[in-house]
């Protein structure tokens, strides 16, 4: 490949992959919300059940 | 009001989905495509400033949207759009949202189809040892449908049906069914994508043949990322860049609103939509970049590939393609290569299915079983024309209205509604709200400035367009029924004549100047060079068509050069545009009926 379409290829794919990495990292990441939430897989989790 | 019987399993489930619904076919085959007819590399700048300006502002309005409308227990466009405004206009708007879905899905599962038959067909082996015009002809042959490839009558409708059967039956399972596939297919659609792109960065000229010495992976790789600066003053291409976004995405379309309303207030939204906006754009950029245009050009050149860049390179050529690999290879390739195109189908037209399930079950308590098969029934009855009058165009009827202008419409007017009617302050909150990203300030401004001209813009410069389309001006044969068939353009521009090369009683073969793209490899651009092309017309003697020409007549577009008994494409175009006419108007009476219900009911608002 010349210099110029490797350089504009692996730029604008490093940008693609990092913010989509980053992002899908922090969904992974990022506790979920007290109970009730938007998702059943998670409902019987005694950890994030509501606090009275 | 309606409950919320239904809601996500997982929050990656949520992602999961919603990124397959975005990621398509379209990601695969029309992106490498209009980055290679607008300025290779170049494109990528417009693209990715679309994306950010309105791409991702579009995600913002239609996940909030969905969310907020899901609040009050609505799960499609038509009353979410209800919710956020006063008047009784904004629902039959909302109609878009279920209308594009149900005629999209009609011929997307027939293209969908395609590949779960190309899957079958890798398998068993039928591209074995054919040429690339074998391979190019199967195509031509499967989509005839009166034509067999298998030996199995009606072969195109038949898999149409089952591909149908299969996303119904997913459908009827609800948002677990769909879930479940969107965490089964993404994956293996990431592992497909992955190995062919690692075989497209290492092909190299290992793909050269007698046939094509100078074919390189390369020279497709420098094409498609070599900056054309010069292409960023076109407005052509910044429209194009617009266009791939809104089709790559999937806005406008309703269904992101669907699968957002199942949310729960305090659930983050912002995070969640640029995190499925960017799988998609990884989808895109880095796999779908990486396949078919250096392995088409790794074995068949790059002037070959400029030239003939198109949807149809994926099922023309690639089964070919990797026939040079040796028949295990190839049997490995063709199902990475269609699978993946099957799963970016699949979980794209599963999604289409939620919209009209979730507003019959708001409205009408019906079930996810009835939901699931009176949407198979509708799409089967708007999809049986696109797969029998394939041939005639009225497939592309469907595409251009209902997949590309609907989306266009619908999108500007909910951006209109987000930004001043529902009222950008109040819009700006309800994005934030649980969010677990903080947004930067300025797309305030962008959601209320930017995207809104730039839809705008494309909206108003897409309508001489369809008027063209309404008027058949891509036709010299604009009557339904005709006793003279009149020649067709020759050129693009349709300035050059033709002459009569050979002819029978009922064919004719014309030559005519042209001109071409190739690729120039010492100054890295693309020049257009002129050379002879040829065209032929075949006739039907059972309905009477007999050439009037002779050889070596000069013909011009418009002269005639066959009578007989004609039935021209545009009554096909017209019976495509009338269809999607009706299905417009009966979800508008359904929508009609949704509303004197709510109002017996007293639910109904101003």
């Amino acid at each position: 490949m010349n210099t110029s379409a490797l350089i504009t290829m692996l730029v604008a794919q490093g940008i693609v992959v990092s913010f989509a990495s980053y992002f899908f990292y922090k969904v992974l990441t990022i506790p979920p919300k007290q109970e009730p939430d938007s998702f059943n897989e998670n409902d019987d989790e005694l950890v994030r059940q509501q606090k009275d | 009001m309606s409950t919320k019987s239904e809601s996500w399993g997982s929050r990656v489930g949520l992602i999961l989905a919603m990124a397959g619904n975005a990621v398509g076919l379209g990601n695969f085959l029309r992106f490498p495509v209009q980055a290679v007819q607008n300025g290779g590399g170049a494109f990528i700048i417009p693209y990715l400033v679309c994306f950010l300006v309105m791409g991702i502002p579009l995600l913002f309005i239609e996940w909030s949207s969905g969310r907020f409308g899901g609040r009050s227990g609505n799960h499609s466009t038509p009353y979410i759009l209800d919710s956020m405004a006063k008047g009784r206009l904004w629902k039959y708007i909302g109609v878009f949202g279920i209308f594009t879905n149900i005629a999209v899905a009609a011929y997307y599962c027939y293209i969908e189809s395609w590949t779960m038959s190309y899957v079958y067909h890798s398998i068993v082996g039928t591209f074995n040892n054919m040429s690339q015009a074998d391979v190019a002809g199967f195509f031509e042959s499967y989509t005839n449908i009166s034509e067999s490839t298998t030996g199995i009558p009606f072969e195109a409708v038949i898999f149409y049906i089952i591909c149908l059967l299969l996303n119904t039956f997913i459908l009827s399972k609800g948002l677990g069914g769909i879930e479940k596939v969107a965490k089964i297919g993404m994956p293996l659609l990431i592992m497909f994508g992955v190995i062919l792109a690692v075989r497209g960065l290492t092909l190299g000229t290992s793909g050269a043949s007698d046939i094509f010495p100078d074919a390189n992976a390369w020279d497709g790789l420098n094409f498609l990322w070599t900056p054309q600066f010069d292409s960023l003053t076109s407005p052509k291409v910044w429209l194009a860049a617009a266009g791939q976004i809104f089709f790559t995405l999937s806005v406008g379309m309703g269904t992101i609103h669907c699968y957002a309303a199942y949310l729960k207030s305090k659930d983050d939204i912002a995070l969640n939509a640029v995190s499925a906006g960017f799988m998609n754009e990884f989808v895109e950029v880095v796999l779908g970049s990486l396949i078919v245009i250096p392995i088409a050009a790794g074995y068949l050149g790059l002037d070959w590939v400029i030239q003939n860049a198109g949807f149809g390179m994926a099922f023309q050529t690639m089964p070919y393609l990797f026939q040079q690999w040796g028949s295990s290879l190839a049997i490995i390739a063709g199902v990475c290569w269609f699978g993946l195109l099957f799963f970016a189908g699949i979980t794209s037209s599963l999604a289409m299915g939620t919209p009209w399930m979730g507003f019959m079950k708001d409205e009408f308590n019906w079930s996810k079983n009835k939901g699931a098969w009176s949407f198979g029934a509708l799409v089967l009855i708007m999809g049986l024309p696109t797969v029998i009058f394939y041939k005639e165009g009225l497939f592309d009827q469907y595409d251009y209205w209902a997949g590309t202008v609907s989306l266009v419409v619908f999108a500007f007017l909910e951006t209109v509604l987000f930004s001043y009617i529902f009222g950008i302050k109040r819009g700006w909150a309800e994005i934030n709200q649980g969010a677990d990203i903080k947004i930067p300030g300025f797309y305030k401004y962008i959601i209320l400035i930017v995207t809104p001209l730039l839809l705008g813009w494309v909206l108003l410069s897409s309508i001489p367009d369809w008027v063209d389309k309404v008027k058949d001006n891509d036709t010299n044969n604009k009557e339904w029924f005709a006793s003279k068939f009149y020649a067709e353009n020759f050129d693009g521009a349709g300035k050059n004549s033709g002459t009569v090369e050979e002819v029978s009683a009922n064919s004719v073969k014309f030559s005519f100047e042209d001109t071409k793209k190739v690729f120039d490899k010492e100054t890295e651009t693309v020049k257009t060079i002129g050379f002879t092309n040829y065209k032929e017309y075949k006739f039907k003697a059972n309905k009477n068509q007999v050439v009037v020409v002779q050889k070596g007549d000069v013909v011009k577009p418009s002269d005639i050069i066959a009578t007989g008994d004609f039935t021209n494409d545009t009554l096909y175009k017209f019976m495509g545009r009338m269809l999607l006419l009706s299905l417009f108007a009966f979800i508008s009476i359904i929508v009609y009926f949704a509303y004197k219900k709510r109002v017996r009911e007293g639910r109904a608002t101003l």
